[in-house]
C-alpha cells in the first residue's frame, strides 16, 4: 500500500507542477479591466487555439494564434463582474479569471426623491437617494462625492454633499416655509438629475369666519384661509360650517373658493355657528337676533 | 330480494308526476313569482285591495294599479309611477321589490286605513318604504286612495358651477426607473376604537385626508392574537365615505364576525389612499340633525342639495360620540331618492338601543354619487 500511495502523490504533484507551468506559459490575463476599455491577453506557445471569455451577460469566442496577443477593442466587455477565460487547444486547455470593473467616470444617476408633495416647514421631510452608474449602467461602487441641492421658488438653497457608499448616497432636507415647486438636483461631476418637490400649505391656522344676515339666511364667510406660515390654503379644501340650535344641528362641508369658504344657513335665534377644517377649529359666533 | 331499483323507479315516477301537476296546475303564488299570473284577488276587503295594489306595483302592472285607485283623478299614471320610484334615477331605479307587506290600521263600514310597506332589494341592501293608504268602499269592492304627494319640481334654469375639479396625470410606461409618480394622498387615522358586540368585534374610527388633493380611501384592519399571530383581516367595505376632499374626515366601521375582544392582543390598521380625479361639487347641507333617544333611537335630518347637479344616490354616515368625545358607534343610511337642487330629502339612521344612552353628540357626513361619475 505504501509504495502505491507514494506513487500516486508523486503523479499528482507532477501534474500540478505541469499545470502551473502550462498556465504560466500560455495565457497572461490582466487582473482587472475597466468596463468598455480595450485590453489584450498575452498568449505564448505555438499553434492555434480558441479563447472563450464568459462573464455576466456576455460570452465571447475568439480563434487565436498562440504566441500572439489576443486584442479586444474598446466596448468589447462592458458588464462589470467576474469573468472566466478559457484557452482551448487541440491537446490542452487552460483557464483563468479576471474582473471587469465599472468605469471611473459617472455617466448616469438614478435619483429617487420622496415625497413629491409635502407640507411646508417639515424637518427632514424630503429624502433623496442617488445610485451612481457608469456609461454602461454599472453601479460605481467606489466612493464618489454626490451633491444634493434643493432650490426653493424664493431662491433659498439647501445644499448637502455626501460621499456615495457602495454606489449609493442619500440625504434628508427640510421643506421650507414657503409653498411652491422646489427643484431638487443631484449632481456628480457634470452629470445631474432633477426632481420637482411640491411644497404645499399645512393645516389652516387662525381659521376665522364672519356672519351676515341675508333675509332668512345667515351668510357665513371665512377670512382668507392661511396656514401658520402665511401660505394661502389651496382652493378645494373643505371647511365645515356647523349651526347648533335647541338640541339640533346643521352642517355644510364647503370647499374653499378663491381662498375663502362660504355657506348660507338658516337664521335661528339663539343658534351658535362654528367653523372647522380637518382637525383645526375656528371661531364661534352666537346669533341672538 | 333487492328493493332498491323499485324504490328508485317509484321516486322517479313520483317526481315526474309532481312536476307535471305543478306545471299544469301551479300554485298561484308560485306562478306569480315566476312571472305568470298574479296574486291579485278580489278586493272584497280593504286589506285585500291594498294587497292587490302592492302586488301590481311589485309586478310593474302600473296601469292596473292606477286603475284601482279611487282618487286617480288627482294625478296621472306617470305621476303615480314617479311617486313610487322617483322621477330621476336613484337607488330604486336599480332595484326590485322583494316583498310587500300590508297592515290594517283602522276599519269602518265604508272606510279603512291600511299601511302598505314595500321592500326593495337594492345593490346596497334592502330599503323599505311605507305608504299610509285610505281605502274606501265602492259598491261591493274596496278601492285605495293613493297618498299622492306631488314631487317637487325644479324650474328650468342655468346654475353656474365653478367649483374646483382635480385631474391626475400618473407616470407613464416610458418614464425612467426612479422617475417620480404623483404622490398618493396623505391620510391619517385620527381615532380608532374596538368595540365588542354580540356578533363579534367592531372597529370604529375616523380617517382624515390631511393632504391638498382628493383621495380615494379605505381602511383595513388585522386582528392579532396575544402571541401576534393574525386572527382575521377585514376592511370597511361601504361603512366609509370613500372619496375624501382635502381636510375632509370620514368615519369607518370594520366588522369581525365571530371574534371576541378577549382573543385580541393588538390590531394592525392599514389606511389606504389613492389619488383620484374628483370635483368639489356638489355641496349638500345636512340640516336639522337631531338625536332621538331610545326607544327607536335614531339620528334624523334633511339633505339639501345646494348645487345644480342632481345627486342620484346619497349615502349618509353618522358618527356617534360619548360625552368624552370618543366614538361609540358608526351607522349609515342610503337615501333612496335623488337629491334635486334645494329640495329637502329626509334621512333617518338607526342607533342600536343599547348604545343610544351613551351617545352624547354626533357628526354626519355625506357621500354622493351622480350618474356619469362618482364624488
Amino acid at each position: 500500500m505504501k509504495p502505491r500511495s507514494s506513487l500516486l502523490f508523486a503523479c499528482l504533484g507532477v501534474a500540478a507542477i505541469h499545470l502551473a507551468f502550462a498556465q504560466a506559459e500560455r495565457m497572461s490575463l490582466p487582473k482587472a479591466v475597466e468596463a468598455g476599455v480595450g485590453f489584450s491577453i498575452q498568449i505564448t506557445g505555438t499553434g492555434n487555439a480558441a479563447l472563450y471569455i464568459v462573464g455576466p451577460g456576455q460570452a465571447i469566442r475568439r480563434d487565436v494564434q498562440l504566441g500572439q496577443p489576443a486584442v479586444f477593442s474598446s466596448g468589447s466587455l462592458y458588464n462589470a463582474g467576474h469573468y472566466l477565460a478559457v484557452l482551448a487547444g487541440s491537446s490542452f486547455s487552460e483557464t483563468g479569471s479576471f474582473d471587469v470593473i465599472p468605469a471611473s467616470k459617472p455617466a448616469n444617476l438614478s435619483f429617487l426623491a420622496k415625497p413629491s408633495r409635502l407640507p411646508v416647514g417639515l424637518h427632514d421631510g424630503i429624502t433623496g437617494a442617488v445610485y451612481v452608474f457608469d456609461g454602461y449602467h454599472n453601479l460605481i461602487a467606489a466612493p464618489t462625492p454626490v451633491s444634493f441641492e434643493l432650490s426653493a421658488s424664493s431662491g433659498a438653497v439647501q445644499k448637502h454633499i455626501v460621499a456615495s457608499h457602495d454606489g449609493a448616497a442619500w440625504t434628508a432636507m427640510d421643506s421650507t416655509a414657503e409653498q411652491g415647486s422646489d427643484k431638487f438636483v443631484a449632481r456628480v461631476g457634470d452629470v445631474s438629475s432633477t426632481r420637482v418637490v411640491g411644497q404645499v400649505p399645512g393645516d389652516p391656522c387662525g381659521l376665522k369666519m364672519s356672519a351676515k344676515q341675508d333675509g332668512k339666511k345667515i351668510q357665513l364667510t371665512t377670512d382668507p384661509v392661511r396656514d401658520c406660515h402665511g401660505n394661502a390654503v389651496p382652493d378645494g379644501t373643505i371647511v365645515t360650517f356647523t349651526e347648533t340650535y335647541s338640541g339640533a344641528q346643521s352642517t355644510i362641508d364647503a370647499p374653499l373658493k378663491r381662498g375663502i369658504a362660504e355657506a348660507a344657513m338658516e337664521a335661528r335665534a339663539g343658534a351658535t355657528f362654528s367653523v372647522a377644517s380637518g382637525v383645526v377649529m375656528g371661531n364661534q359666533i352666537g346669533w341672538a337676533k | 330480494m333487492n328493493k332498491g331499483p323499485l324504490l328508485a323507479a317509484v321516486l322517479a315516477g313520483a317526481t315526474v308526476a309532481l312536476v307535471v301537476v305543478g306545471t299544469i296546475w301551479p300554485v298561484p303564488s308560485a306562478a306569480a313569482w315566476a312571472g305568470r299570473g298574479s296574486l291579485v284577488h278580489s278586493s272584497s276587503t280593504p286589506e285585500a285591495a291594498v294587497a292587490n295594489l302592492g302586488e301590481e306595483i311589485r309586478t310593474n302592472a302600473w296601469d292596473k294599479a292606477y286603475a284601482s285607485f279611487a282618487n286617480k283623478g288627482e294625478f296621472t299614471e306617470q305621476e303615480f309611477i314617479h311617486s313610487v320610484t322617483g322621477a330621476y334615477p336613484s337607488l330604486l331605479t336599480y332595484s326590485l321589490i322583494s316583498d310587500v307587506e300590508t297592515r290594517p290600521i283602522h276599519a269602518s263600514d265604508n272606510e279603512a286605513q291600511v299601511d302598505l310597506k314595500l321592500h326593495w332589494a337594492t345593490v346596497v341592501g334592502t330599503s323599505a318604504r311605507t305608504f299610509h293608504l285610505n281605502v274606501v268602499k265602492n259598491g261591493d269592492q274596496w278601492q285605495p286612495d293613493w297618498p299622492f304627494v306631488k314631487e317637487p319640481a325644479v324650474p328650468p334654469q342655468v346654475i353656474p358651477v365653478n367649483y374646483l375639479r382635480w385631474d391626475v396625470i400618473y407616470r407613464g410606461p416610458g418614464d425612467d426607473w426612479g422617475a417620480q409618480d404623483a404622490e398618493a394622498p396623505h391620510v391619517r387615522i385620527i381615532d380608532m376604537h374596538p368595540v365588542e358586540r354580540a356578533d363579534g368585534v367592531v372597529i370604529l374610527g375616523e380617517l382624515l385626508n390631511e393632504d391638498v388633493v382628493p383621495a380615494y380611501v379605505s381602511v383595513g384592519a388585522t386582528l392579532l392574537s396575544k402571541n401576534q399571530s393574525p386572527i382575521a383581516t377585514e376592511d370597511c367595505f361601504d361603512k366609509i365615505s370613500h372619496i375624501l376632499l382635502p381636510k375632509q374626515t370620514t368615519p369607518f366601521l370594520i366588522k369581525f364576525p365571530n371574534v371576541s375582544l378577549s382573543q385580541v392582543g393588538s390590531i394592525r390598521m392599514t389606511p389606504i389612499s389613492t389619488l383620484v380625479a374628483a370635483s368639489a361639487d356638489p355641496v349638500v347641507e345636512i340640516s336639522d340633525e337631531q338625536l332621538h333617544p331610545a326607544p327607536g333611537a335614531s339620528l334624523t335630518g334633511q339633505l339639501i342639495n345646494q348645487s345644480g347637479q342632481i345627486v342620484n344616490v346619497a349615502h349618509v354616515l353618522g358618527t356617534f360620540y360619548d360625552k368624552n368625545g370618543q366614538v361609540v358607534w358608526v351607522a349609515d343610511q342610503y337615501v333612496d331618492s335623488a337629491l334635486l337642487p334645494q329640495i329637502p330629502v329626509p334621512f333617518s339612521i338607526h342607533i342600536p338601543e343599547d348604545l343610544a344612552k351613551n351617545v352624547s353628540t354626533q357628526r354626519t357626513v355625506l357621500a354622493t354619487y351622480s350618474s356619469g361619475g362618482s364624488q
